[in-house]
């Protein structure tokens, strides 16, 4: 009814409002652990912002989140929700390092063999999952989490085989072949204000962004997930196998987590170290997912922002700032974002209400 | 049954005076007046979209109108919201229920103004007062039954039962009788005669004639926002109703060329099929259906019309029997297959089965097209393709809003939905057309419409199946009833020779005969 969409309706308005807020809320908390919120969060600009190089770091921070986010948006337009994603990403990594160290070929070859395995490794892990859905009705929730743990110790298992294991101890695996590593030679690394971990991550995270899109907005498969997605009945109706287009779903879903799993071994890691815990990689892809709004093209600009403030958290350290004041801002713009779902409603709701005045 | 009045003209207890509602532009009330008395029916009559639901929640507090103001009960008040229409004594039961269904009949209708000792809830203080009020208005419910296990009509009850509960003396129903079998709706009436005995009054927005001439005093008739006139039901003709909604002459009668059925289209033989929980729903159904006729499935809901429909379609499996199209077997088919062998469908439900409410228009129309040519090229769609053919069929089949092709399909009215699965089906052309209940929610333009199309491809030697709880629209467009009653056809007659009666009689398993 109301033609002109004016600021109060635009998604991106209320997600930079729910940053804000997470932002006071993060500094009444700095405050009530007795830290200057104005100095913590100066360094935290400081500390991405303060040099090229930090900057490049964001991005460099950002890849494989900007996978993982990529995976859970993918999975929610077509009616899932990938809580596996973290499990898909250590599996995708564990891939990528098998290929890495065990192979030795040329490095072009080597990286897409790598990468290859990865996703091939993701959509394995989400399709076990889809097919214990579509098959015997089990919830993917459930077993999503569980196959995060099965991953976890997985990765612990396959680190200490002798093949994979460091040579001369230590609690980590080989490091991966120079041939498999996305890192850039010296030279391109120098325009990048000579980060020594400036790689190919981000940009592939852009393409495949753009392809994601052009999947899910372009495609007949597009069509055919999003239709499972939203009416499940009506999809069915109109002669799609939903039990198959869930199945795929997920399946690509795994692989684009796999892939945050690869990038960030090749490009940033050269190495897995043995697990005490979750990394997380593939929760945070949740949050970034949640930010964007589960736009494809949106995962880029919030894997980004998340991936500067998990960066510029690592600094926080030197003004005696907790790094997990990081995950209280997150956490808190994630509860605002779901809360301005209820309150764009009542903004507009007001503003048609009002009727001309508005 | 004979209609008493229980209006009192003499006491007005609401008058909405000279409203105006404007979205932007878009004037969706255009200076219309309404007065309604104590103890009346007042029918408030509109196509699809004429902006009768805008009016009501301008009343309901949900939009503050443009200009104009609302007296109620003598007193002029701005109503802010919903909370404040009811404290004035305003209650409206929405076309689609908003009940918990997991809750109970007594929980819904406590819920948020529950009886409470202490911090607990008083559940049996609120059963009580829910099982006084079905009493004092003759309205059975089961205060303990699940919202979930109870039928559409009862639930209707509830919605009735929350709103009396709140201290409502007057009553908006939204379309109260769309989704009610026949049985119901006459139920209904007798509801609202109780409630206007004992000095409700109801409003009752509606685009069935025939239930504004049997249970309303008055109507007000909206057109394209614009107020057209109240007149007393009393006076003016089922006729004379439609044309003013329509703002032309309607034809009730469709007109049928004469035609000889031809061969055996759909042949359904000896289909047995049990529902979720294990009961037997069909018991050896034979149907069939030819070329060039439309064969009418009477029934009263519930007796496995819909199991028959979801079972050719491909959406539910059966037990045993045969199935066949064109003389292709298609008997436990996937949807896709039926779809490709012939069988295109408008289902029951438009909003689970018929449409992607989230999708545009346009994608709605590609439903299952989407991988052909020219829709798609390869692994692409072809957005031009698509936009160009929903440009078409918005354009032929008069859905509005014009130029929604790219619209979320939700933010159309019912009518305009079912207009677009009619568009899509109409368009897919099969050589057998299923139409379930085909006009529910309908105004009289839109089911005029419907029903010129379904003849339509039986002029074109189309076969018809048309599943409806509509008696007259069985009746005024079957070439051959059949009459469904336990999950077997107890009766089948010709068109011609159908009378409400006999139907009436098989529908409820009395007899059958050849």
């Amino acid at each position: 009814m109301v033609k002109r969409k004016g600021i109060l309706y635009s998604h991106a308005f209320y997600t930079l409002l729910s940053i804000l807020f997470g932002f006071i809320v993060g500094a009444v908390l700095l405050a009530a652990a007795g830290i200057n919120p104005a100095l913590a969060y100066g360094k935290l600009v400081s500390g991405v912002f303060g040099k090229y190089k930090y900057i490049v770091y964001a991005f460099v921070y950002a890849s494989p989140l900007i996978f993982t986010g990529l995976s859970v948006a993918f999975s929610f337009r077509t009616g899932i929700f990938n809580i596996g994603a973290e499990g898909q990403y250590v599996v995708g990594s564990l891939a990528a390092l098998a290929v890495g160290v065990l192979f030795e070929l040329p490095p072009v070859l080597h990286v897409i063999l790598c990468f290859a395995a990865a996703m091939a490794a993701g959509a394995l892990w989400g399709s076990i999952v889809a097919l214990m859905k579509t098959r015997k009705g089990i919830n993917e929730v459930l077993s999503y989490i569980m196959f995060n743990w099965i991953a976890f110790y997985l990765s612990n298992y396959v680190i200490n085989l002798t093949v994979i294991h460091k040579v001369g101890g230590g609690e980590a695996s080989r490091d991966i072949n120079p041939s498999a590593s996305i890192i850039f030679p010296e030279a391109v690394r120098d325009i990048f204000g000579g980060n020594k971990n400036a790689n190919l991550g981000f940009f592939l995270a852009v393409l495949v962004a753009v392809i994601v899109w052009v999947i899910i907005n372009k495609t007949t498969l597009g069509y055919k997930l999003r239709a499972v997605g939203f009416n499940n009945h009506a999809a069915q109706y109109g002669g799609i196998n939903s039990d198959r287009a869930v199945t795929t779903a997920m399946a690509i879903s795994g692989a684009l987590a796999g892939l945050g799993g690869a990038v960030q071994l090749m490009g940033m890691g050269n190495r897995i170290s043995q697990f005490s815990a979750q990394e997380g990689f593939g929760f945070q892809g949740i949050t970034v997912a949640l930010i964007a709004g589960s736009s494809p093209i949106g995962c880029i600009f919030s894997g980004l922002f998340y991936g500067a403030m998990k960066y510029g958290g690592t600094k926080l350290s030197m003004v005696d700032a907790p790094q997990e004041v990081v995950d209280i801002i997150m956490g808190t713009i994630i509860l605002f974002i779901a809360v301005s779902h209820v309150l764009r409603r009542v903004i507009t709701a007001k503003v048609e209400k009002g009727g001309r005045k508005a | 049954m004979e209609r008493v009045s229980h209006m009192d003209p003499s006491q007005v207890v609401i008058a909405m005076v000279d409203i105006v509602k404007k979205f932007g532009d878009f004037v969706a009330n255009d200076h219309i007046n309404l007065t309604v008395h104590k103890g009346e029916v007042h029918a408030i009559l509109g196509e699809n979209g004429a902006g009768k639901s805008t009016l009501m929640n301008v009343l309901y507090g949900l939009y503050r109108p443009t200009s104009g103001h609302i007296e109620v009960k003598g007193k002029e008040e701005t109503i802010g919201g919903p909370g404040h229409a009811i404290a004035l004594g305003i209650g409206m039961v929405h076309q689609h229920f908003m009940l918990v269904q997991p809750f109970t009949v007594t929980e819904n209708i406590v819920l948020g103004m529950e009886p409470v000792k202490g911090i607990m809830l008083n559940i049996r203080e609120a059963r009580e007062k829910v099982v006084e009020l079905s009493n004092r208005y003759h309205m059975h419910v089961d205060p303990d039954a699940k919202i979930e296990d109870i039928s559409v009509g009862m639930q209707q009850r509830v919605e009735i039962l929350k709103v009396l509960y709140r201290g409502a003396d007057i009553l908006i129903l939204d379309e109260p009788t769309a989704s009610l079998t026949p049985q119901e709706i006459s139920e209904l009436m007798e509801i609202i005669g109780h409630l206007t005995a004992d000095g409700k009054s109801v409003i009752l927005i509606t685009h069935k004639l025939k239930e504004i001439k049997a249970c309303a005093d008055n109507c007000t008739i909206i057109r394209q926002g614009k107020y057209i006139g109240t007149v007393k039901v009393a006076d003016v003709s089922e006729d004379q109703l439609a044309s003013m909604m329509v703002g032309r002459d309607v034809t009730f009668k469709v007109s049928k060329k004469e035609m000889t059925p031809g061969k055996v289209v759909l042949d359904v033989k000896n289909i047995r099929a049990r529902d979720y929980r294990g009961v037997e729903v069909l018991k050896g159904l034979n149907i069939s259906v030819r070329e060039g006729e439309i064969v009418g499935l009477a029934g009263v809901d519930g007796n496995g019309q819909m199991e028959l429909v979801e079972i050719i379609t491909g959406l539910r499996k059966a037990e045993s029997g045969e199935i066949t199209i064109n003389g292709k077997s298609v008997f436990n088919a996937v949807p896709r297959v039926c779809f490709d062998s012939g069988i295109s469908s408008i289902p029951a439900d438009r909003q689970k089965h018929g449409l992607v409410m989230d999708f545009s228009v346009e994608d709605n129309l590609i439903l299952q097209n989407f991988e052909k040519e020219p829709f798609a090229k390869g692994a692409f769609l072809q957005r031009d393709r698509i936009r160009a053919q929903a440009t078409e069929l918005i354009d032929k089949f008069d859905i509005r809003p014009a130029g929604s092709e790219a619209r979320p399909v939700m933010q159309l009215s019912g009518g305009n939905q079912q207009k677009v699965i009619i568009a899509r089906e109409i368009t897919n052309d099969k050589d057998l057309l299923i139409a379930v209940n085909p006009t529910r929610g309908l105004d009289v333009g839109a089911i005029e419409f419907v029903h010129k199309y379904l003849v339509e491809q039986r002029n074109k030697n189309k076969a018809v199946l048309l599943v409806s709880f509509e008696l007259d629209e069985i009746m005024s467009l079957s070439d051959r009833i059949e009459v469904i009653f336990d999950g077997s056809i107890s009766g089948s007659v010709r068109g011609e020779d159908a009378n409400e009666n006999e139907l009436g009689l098989m529908m409820a398993g009395g007899a059958v005969h050849g």
